[in-house]
């Protein structure tokens, strides 16, 4: 897997986040750009803003539990997030991450990062670094036949080199 | 190699004579749904841009039930590129304002027993109710899906549910679900395979054990499974396909866990608002007061929901101060509560009738509520803010509940109304 390390300021979130509060419903029915100005609303209003280019989501159990609406992580890297890392996904969520190229990390020990801190995230040894403090954690490394989606850049861009090479 | 249910369809699948646990692999996908909201709006531009066609259009089901009826142009167009799609790519089976995708999933038993299905829908778990492996994905896992008719899997634990005795009268499927749900939390299952089995799950309907497999969802579960049996045969049968029973897992095959549940031990309950998994016996809460009473969705508005509804409504009033809508899962579910008098009966107590479609459960439709609003509905989920306002308050019961407390003007033990015992 060739998927570069990331970078980035923590912005920590708790259990269970729903992509009912990633994404209202009601955003729904606009496109990626006007979503991505509405990302987080039903939990914290106004986080779209505050988001800088390349920060990290860092949340606790089952992150993105709920409705399969894939605009939940493509709003979130629309805003500029560049990566989340969480105790455990939900599973739809972990999917749709991985097919726009968002980088979902589980990391049982995501509690203790705190908001605010910068985070460096090696995918391929599955390991996040409290750059802060120095402290490393465990992460689960991703499968290499996942890891090849991600790192193509999600599955359009995955598909699109298979369909060109029908036989590989 | 002894296998589960959900082994066996993905080992089928894969062209493998065994798979384990947690293998990731690619396999060949059965049929495949999307609907308005999660498929051509989202998925066409890929295909151009890939410059590729789908894959069997006879194995694709495409269903317009999120924005039904169009009340913005902005959703008059997600309709309108929807019903292109089907023309362009020749799709068969595309159904506008006709069910909810997950109920006509069932109805027309689309997907068969055996069959690995996917559906760009969190709630696509449902139709594990005919023992397929019915699995929710997001848009642009089911373009992979439609431009290739493959996907990539993980393959999951299985948790064997068995619930034993019978449900009491007054008692339903959702009641069961909520209070294993309570009990478990919210990500007791996550990323592992429900699988019902037990007396009282032998003894419900198709359409009450599709509730089961409907709320694998609520629980993080891949899916739900019940194995297709005798009942399922029938139903089979009465759309005119024939099939046979099982898959079955094996007897000693392994299972994450098994968890057991006592059918008549189970009461009626609500889920508490904002969360799936705060799940209260009714008789536990106190009696709040609502003033919205929404019958609708998958989960609870299929023509035994409103039969359900009906059998407490006949000959009742709703209480002043209090709306009860009901929003019928299918055209085919309002047909029959149509042509047997429990469409009248919710008419004569004073329910206002919506559309058929996903309506208000996802904050999309018509019925949506209000800031400081108190509801009991019969739909799946009850995150904050999603049937409207963030600071409206949501609880989630069975149809009995819901318009047990339509009729009382707050949340009361249905059984009274129905002739069970409290």
């Amino acid at each position: 897997m060739t998927t570069s390390p990331i970078s980035g300021t923590a912005r920590t979130f708790g259990d269970n986040i729903d992509t009912d509060v990633i994404v209202p419903g009601k955003y729904l029915v606009y496109d990626l750009p006007e979503i991505a100005k509405h990302v987080m609303d039903g939990v914290r209003p106004g986080f779209a803003d505050e988001i800088s280019h390349g920060d990290v989501i860092v949340g606790g159990r089952n992150f993105g539990t709920g409705s399969s609406r894939e605009m939940a992580p493509r709003g979130l890297q629309a805003a500029g997030i560049a990566a989340i890392v969480a105790k455990s996904f939900a599973r739809i969520f972990f999917r749709n991450c991985i097919n726009v190229g968002l980088a979902p990390v589980e990391c049982a020990d995501a509690d203790l990062v705190q908001e605010g801190q910068t985070v460096s995230i090696d995918l391929a040894a599955g390991r996040v670094t409290i750059v802060d403090t120095g402290q490393v954690l465990d992460a689960v490394a991703l499968p290499e036949e996942i890891g090849e989606i991600l790192a193509a850049g999600g599955m359009e861009n995955y598909l699109a080199a298979r369909l060109a090479r029908p036989t590989s | 190699m002894p296998m589960t249910i959900a082994q066996k369809i993905i080992a089928r699948a894969a062209g493998c004579e065994v798979v384990q646990p947690d293998d990731v692999l690619w396999a060949d996908v059965d049929i495949a749904m999307m609907h308005d909201s999660s498929g051509p709006r989202r998925i066409w531009p890929a295909l151009e841009r890939l410059g590729v066609g789908v894959w069997d259009p006879d194995r694709i089901v495409l269903v317009c039930d999120h924005y039904v009826p169009a009340n913005n142009v902005a959703a008059a167009e997600i309709l309108q590129t929807t019903r292109h799609f089907a023309k362009a790519f020749g799709i068969t089976r595309f159904h506008e304002a006709q069910g909810i995708a997950h109920t006509l999933m069932v109805e027309k038993g689309y997907a068969r027993p055996g069959e690995l299905y996917l559906g760009s829908d969190s709630h696509t778990c449902t139709a594990g109710v005919l023992g397929c492996l019915a699995l929710g994905v997001g848009s642009t896992d089911i373009l992979g899906v439609v431009t290739t008719g493959r996907t990539w899997l993980r393959v999951p634990h299985t948790i064997r549910i068995r619930v034993g005795g019978q449900l009491r009268l007054g008692v339903t499927a959702k009641d069961l679900i909520l209070h294993i749900i309570g009990d478990k939390g919210m990500d007791g299952a996550l990323y592992q395979v429900l699988e019902f089995t037990g007396s009282a799950i032998d003894a419900l309907s198709i359409q009450e054990r599709s509730v089961l497999t409907n709320m694998c969802a609520e629980i993080g579960a891949k899916t739900g499974v019940v194995p297709c049996d005798a009942l399922t045969v029938d139903h089979f049968a009465s759309l005119g396909v024939d099939v046979e029973p099982g898959p079955f897992s094996d007897a000693d095959a392994e299972f994450s866990a098994t968890w057991i549940f006592d059918g008549h031990a189970i009461e009626p309950v609500v889920a508490r608002p904002d969360r799936h998994d705060d799940v209260v016996p009714i008789s536990d809460l106190g009696g709040p007061p609502v003033s919205r009473a929404y019958i609708g969705s998958c989960t609870g508005a299929k023509y035994e929901d409103l039969a359900m509804a009906a059998e407490v409504l006949r000959g009742r009033r709703v209480a002043d101060g209090v709306l009860l809508q009901v929003a019928p899962a299918s055209r085919a579910a309002l047909q029959q509560a149509m042509s047997d008098g429990t469409a009248q009966a919710l008419m004569d107590a004073g329910a206002h009738l919506l559309s058929t479609g996903c309506g208000a459960c996802p904050g999309i439709g018509a019925g949506v509520l209000a800031a400081g609003e108190v509801a009991i509905s019969t739909t799946n989920r009850n995150f904050r803010g999603r049937m409207g306002s963030p600071d409206s308050s949501l609880y989630l019961g069975s149809p009995y509940s819901v318009a047990a407390a339509a009729v009382a003007g707050s949340i009361v033990d249905p059984r009274q109304f129905v002739g069970g015992n409290p």
